[in-house]
């Protein structure tokens, strides 16, 4: 059964259409990687998958909720759909226990002491259990990114959308979040992420989708795909390192 | 003739003078909470509303383009004629709520502005309505953001509070010049007169620094 | 007896905006003078003299003006010198222009990168040198918009003059109001003519203050 069912979305800025009609499904307990120039639309995708970009045609369902370009339905949709981002964007006036208690206490009213129980367990889940009291501030890029995933995981999604969120980081940073993603990926968590790590996808998604000129371009397997690619362009871009 | 100073006439009248320096204190106090609101809602207000971004923008420019006296004149003496009566003291609150209600206003703005969108975007990818995203994740690190400059204005608006007098409100200007006519010490009265000032404004600096490190715990950033 | 506000009482008002022109020309100058006298001392490297900027900026900034117009009238006259009022109003606004003239510019000074002093320095160019050659030039430029900005301040502040018989604006609005009766009408005019004084500056001080942004984005 799709968990997330994308159909014939479309999304321009002014003039320029980002999305010319993208369609693909995501199956529960799947992981998919979205690879692709800058520019090929993957973010975009991504963030039109949690309403942060309104859409001008097509539509979106993800565990249900369908959203489409009147824009309703959304905080439904949104309380099951966990994003984290390139740039962690931590609220730098809370503490991490406060960051991740936050919407569980006011979108979903969970009580202090649920909340905070909320915050304890997905903490630990990311290895952090110690930080709850931290600044955000005063974490490195690679425990401010891992807490951003705990404090989306506390609204306890049935899908997780990851935007380039290794990129700010440092190489050596980078390593403790992928680890973190794999065993979200283990524990069977659905999701779906923009990333520029290769091996990363290779290794861990289940099937990767390479983006071109706002379409999917192409997409299987992500051993087939990136042992035999099929496209020209996808060719090129694996041969053409990252970008 | 050296001139020999004499202060003991004038601190003998030390009663006036704390009348009047708790009545600066309570108006300027009042002033300050309610300015800092108006400024506060009315920076929101332009956010929200578009329609009402220009007539909240001429309010700002005209408060901010003319004096306080001025303005004090049109509230206490002009009101009256479009049948508006109020007492000299009402007349300094409203003066004060409008004339740093239009300062904290863009004070606000700014603030408001700084934060970034992707804070926003953190926040409305969380579920969280608009409301709630501007009240939990704008509201608190714009105001820290902003608070020292909205502390040097309410500091300014004590010592504007000083011009009340000239509408014979008896705080501390008020007082001292009955200190003044009394005891003919006019140098004397003025340099009592200032050292209270500077107590003042020292203190609520050292307040609104206090009341600062309590509401926004955090230590957040410039930028 | 009670005259109708005309057009040699609007005449009367909006001429005597030459007084708070002129207020404000004066202390811009002297206040200026003695700002950046004050600034020097302020980021001097002898700390007595950066106490006493230190002390200076706190009073002013820390008194209402109308306490620096009050004590200048009054300090100066029990020292013998019996000035005219629009002189030792003078006086005071040049005070309290040089307190926060002095603060805005100690900023700018001190805006100035500290490796710009290193690489003067490297050049052996002599203390004063370095402020004249490398530092100054570049803190000037910073300098401008808030120093046009406090501009506007200084104009609105010079109604506080009023109250010892200085005739400028806020004052002549005063007189017409006792003799017409008409203070809404009297004093919105008052209040016109220091926004169209005020506004323009308002809007320059804005308008340096983005291009500044902008050539420093480019």
């Amino acid at each position: 059964m799709s968990v997330v069912r994308v159909e014939g979305v479309r999304k321009s800025y002014g003039a320029l259409e980002v999305l010319k009609g993208v369609s693909m499904q995501v199956e529960r307990g799947e992981v998919v990687a979205i690879i692709g120039r800058s520019g090929s639309g993957k973010s975009t995708l991504l963030r039109c998958l949690n309403g942060l970009e309104p859409i001008q045609a097509g539509r979106i369902e993800v565990a249900g909720h369908t959203l489409d370009s009147s824009g309703k339905g959304l905080r439904d949709l949104r309380k099951d759909v966990g994003i984290v981002f390139q740039s962690y964007n931590l609220f730098p006036h809370l503490k991490v226990g406060e960051n991740i208690m936050l919407a569980p206490r006011v979108v979903l009213g969970c009580s202090r002491a649920e909340a905070r129980a909320r915050a304890e367990q997905t903490l630990a889940q990311v290895g952090l259990a110690e930080k709850i009291e931290a600044w955000p501030d005063n974490l490195s890029g690679g425990q401010a990114q891992r807490v951003a995933i705990a404090r989306s995981l506390a609204m306890q999604p049935k899908v997780m959308l990851f935007d380039e969120v290794t990129s700010a980081l440092d190489p050596e940073l980078t390593g403790e979040v992928l680890a973190t993603l794999e065993g979200l990926a283990q524990a069977g968590m659905t999701m779906l992420l923009v990333t520029h790590e290769m091996a990363f996808a290779r290794r861990v998604a289940h099937r990767t989708v390479f983006m071109h000129q706002g379409l999917l371009h192409e997409e299987g397997p992500s051993e087939a795909l990136f042992s035999a690619p099929r496209t020209a362009e996808l060719r090129q871009f694996l041969s053409g390192g990252l970008k | 003739m050296a001139f020999e100073f004499q202060f003991q006439p004038v601190l003998a009248q030390s009663e006036v003078l704390l009348d009047g320096l708790y009545l600066t204190l309570e108006l300027a106090g009042t002033g300050i909470v309610l300015g800092g609101l108006l400024g506060t809602l009315l920076a929101v207000l332009r956010g929200v509303v578009p329609a009402l971004r220009w007539p909240i923008g001429v309010y700002v420019e005209v408060v901010r383009n003319t004096p306080f006296l001025v303005q004090l004149f049109i509230v206490y003496l002009g009101l009256p004629e479009a049948g508006l009566r109020m007492s000299a003291e009402q007349a300094a609150v409203i003066t004060m709520t409008l004339n740093l209600g239009a300062y904290a206003t863009e004070i606000v703005r700014a603030g408001l502005e700084s934060v970034h969108k992707s804070q926003i975007e953190a926040g409305l990818s969380l579920a969280l309505t608009r409301w709630q995203v501007f009240r939990h994740v704008v509201l608190g690190p714009a105001l820290a953001r902003v608070w020292p400059s909205l502390s040097s204005q309410f500091v300014l608006m004590l010592l504007s509070s000083s011009v009340f007098s000239f509408i014979s409100v008896q705080e501390l200007s008020g007082a001292a010049s009955n200190v003044e006519q009394d005891t003919f010490r006019s140098f004397e009265t003025y340099i009592v007169i200032t050292v209270l000032y500077l107590a003042m404004a020292m203190a609520l600096r050292v307040v609104l620094a206090v009341l600062g490190r309590v509401m926004f715990a955090a230590p957040v950033r410039a930028r | 007896m009670i005259r109708e506000f005309g057009t040699s009482e609007l005449w009367f008002v909006v001429s005597s905006a030459r007084w708070t022109l002129a207020l404000t020309l004066i202390a811009l100058g002297l206040g200026g003078v003695l700002g950046f006298v004050i600034a020097l001392a302020r980021v001097s490297r002898l700390a007595p003299l950066r106490w006493l900027a230190a002390g200076w900026i706190g009073l002013v900034q820390g008194v209402p003006v109308l306490m620096l117009l009050f004590l200048s009238y009054y300090g100066l006259s029990l020292a013998g010198l019996d000035l005219p009022p629009l002189v030792a109003a003078g006086i005071s606004l040049s005070f309290y222009a040089s307190g926060f003239l002095g603060e805005i510019w100690r900023g700018c000074i001190q805006s100035v990168p500290w490796q710009q002093w290193e690489a003067s320095a490297a050049l052996a160019l002599s203390r004063a040198q370095q402020y004249r050659y490398v530092v100054l030039p570049q803190a000037v430029r910073i300098a401008v918009p808030p120093t046009v900005g406090f501009i506007v301040q200084l104009v609105k502040n010079t109604s506080i003059v009023s109250i010892i018989g200085v005739v400028e604006l806020a004052r002549a609005g005063h007189l017409v109001n006792n003799a017409t009766f008409q203070p809404m009408r009297v004093f919105c005019v008052v209040a016109l003519v220091y926004f169209c004084i005020c506004w323009p500056i308002s809007l320059a001080a804005r308008w340096l203050e983005r291009r500044m942004h902008v050539g420093r984005a480019g």
